[in-house]
């Protein structure tokens, strides 16, 4: 499989992720991997699920790739991200970023992962001791439900 | 005929994962008065709406044919 952006319900393999964009170019190459948190401002997480809209979802993930190649030269870029019921500690999403120097590395997985929680259609269902809850906007534009949970709940940085 | 997709909190308030209704040529915003108000989705305006998987206005015409699906806030990564 050649794709570069993608969706699965498998465990992540990082190492094929990084080799997608491995190459002579590059001097760098930034690997960001998310991974299930277990506790958030004190409450547990017992496991995550994630749901997408797979086919839109690697397209917008692809977007972004385009987005980065035009912002920063000579880039290249793989993110994959799985869906499904997730353990603590699994990896969730991992972006790798080749280019010729370190900065641009950096500076383009931050994007990436930034855009991600913007326009990729994928939800986070929490799964608490005492509940469950799909998780809205991260950014905080809009607050889903009043209360419960409680607002740095929602947060996911 | 639209196909209309329903995720995460959506679909849990739907019921349902998608459903086809039998119209054409009216609004996104149509749609959601007119034809799934009876679903009475609670949180539907502030989703995003997609239409054949590009982000799509209130105003937007869908066409027979079309995959509507309605987004609500993404929280991936």
């Amino acid at each position: 499989m050649d794709k570069h952006f993608w969706i699965t319900d498998q465990r992540i393999d990082i190492n094929d992720c990084i080799s997608k964009v491995t190459r002579a170019e590059a001097g760098a190459v930034n690997t960001f991997i998310g991974t299930v948190r277990e506790f958030t401002k004190g409450k547990r997480t017992l496991y995550l699920e994630y749901q997408a809209y797979a086919s839109m979802a690697e397209k917008k993930l692809t977007q972004i790739g385009e987005e980065i190649a035009a912002k920063w030269e000579n880039t290249e870029t793989a993110i994959v991200h799985r869906v499904g019921r997730l353990e603590i500690s699994d990896v969730a999403v991992v972006i790798a970023v080749s280019t010729p120097h370190r900065n641009d590395a950096f500076e383009a997985s931050r994007y990436a992962i930034e855009r991600i929680k913007e326009i990729v259609p994928i939800w986070k269902k929490e799964h608490w001791e005492d509940g469950s809850l799909w998780i809205g906007d991260q950014k905080e534009k809009i607050s889903y439900k009043k209360g419960v949970p409680v607002e740095e709940d929602m947060r996911n940085d | 005929m639209i196909d209309v997709l329903f995720f995460a909190e959506l679909q849990e308030a739907a019921g349902k994962a998608n459903m086809t209704i039998d119209a054409a040529g009216i609004t996104v915003s149509d749609l959601k008065t007119n034809y799934l108000n009876e679903l009475a989705i609670e949180n539907i305006d502030q989703a995003m709406v997609a239409i054949n998987e590009e982000y799509a206005e209130e105003d937007s015409i869908i066409k027979s044919g079309d995959v509507i699906a309605f987004i609500p806030p993404v929280s991936g990564g």
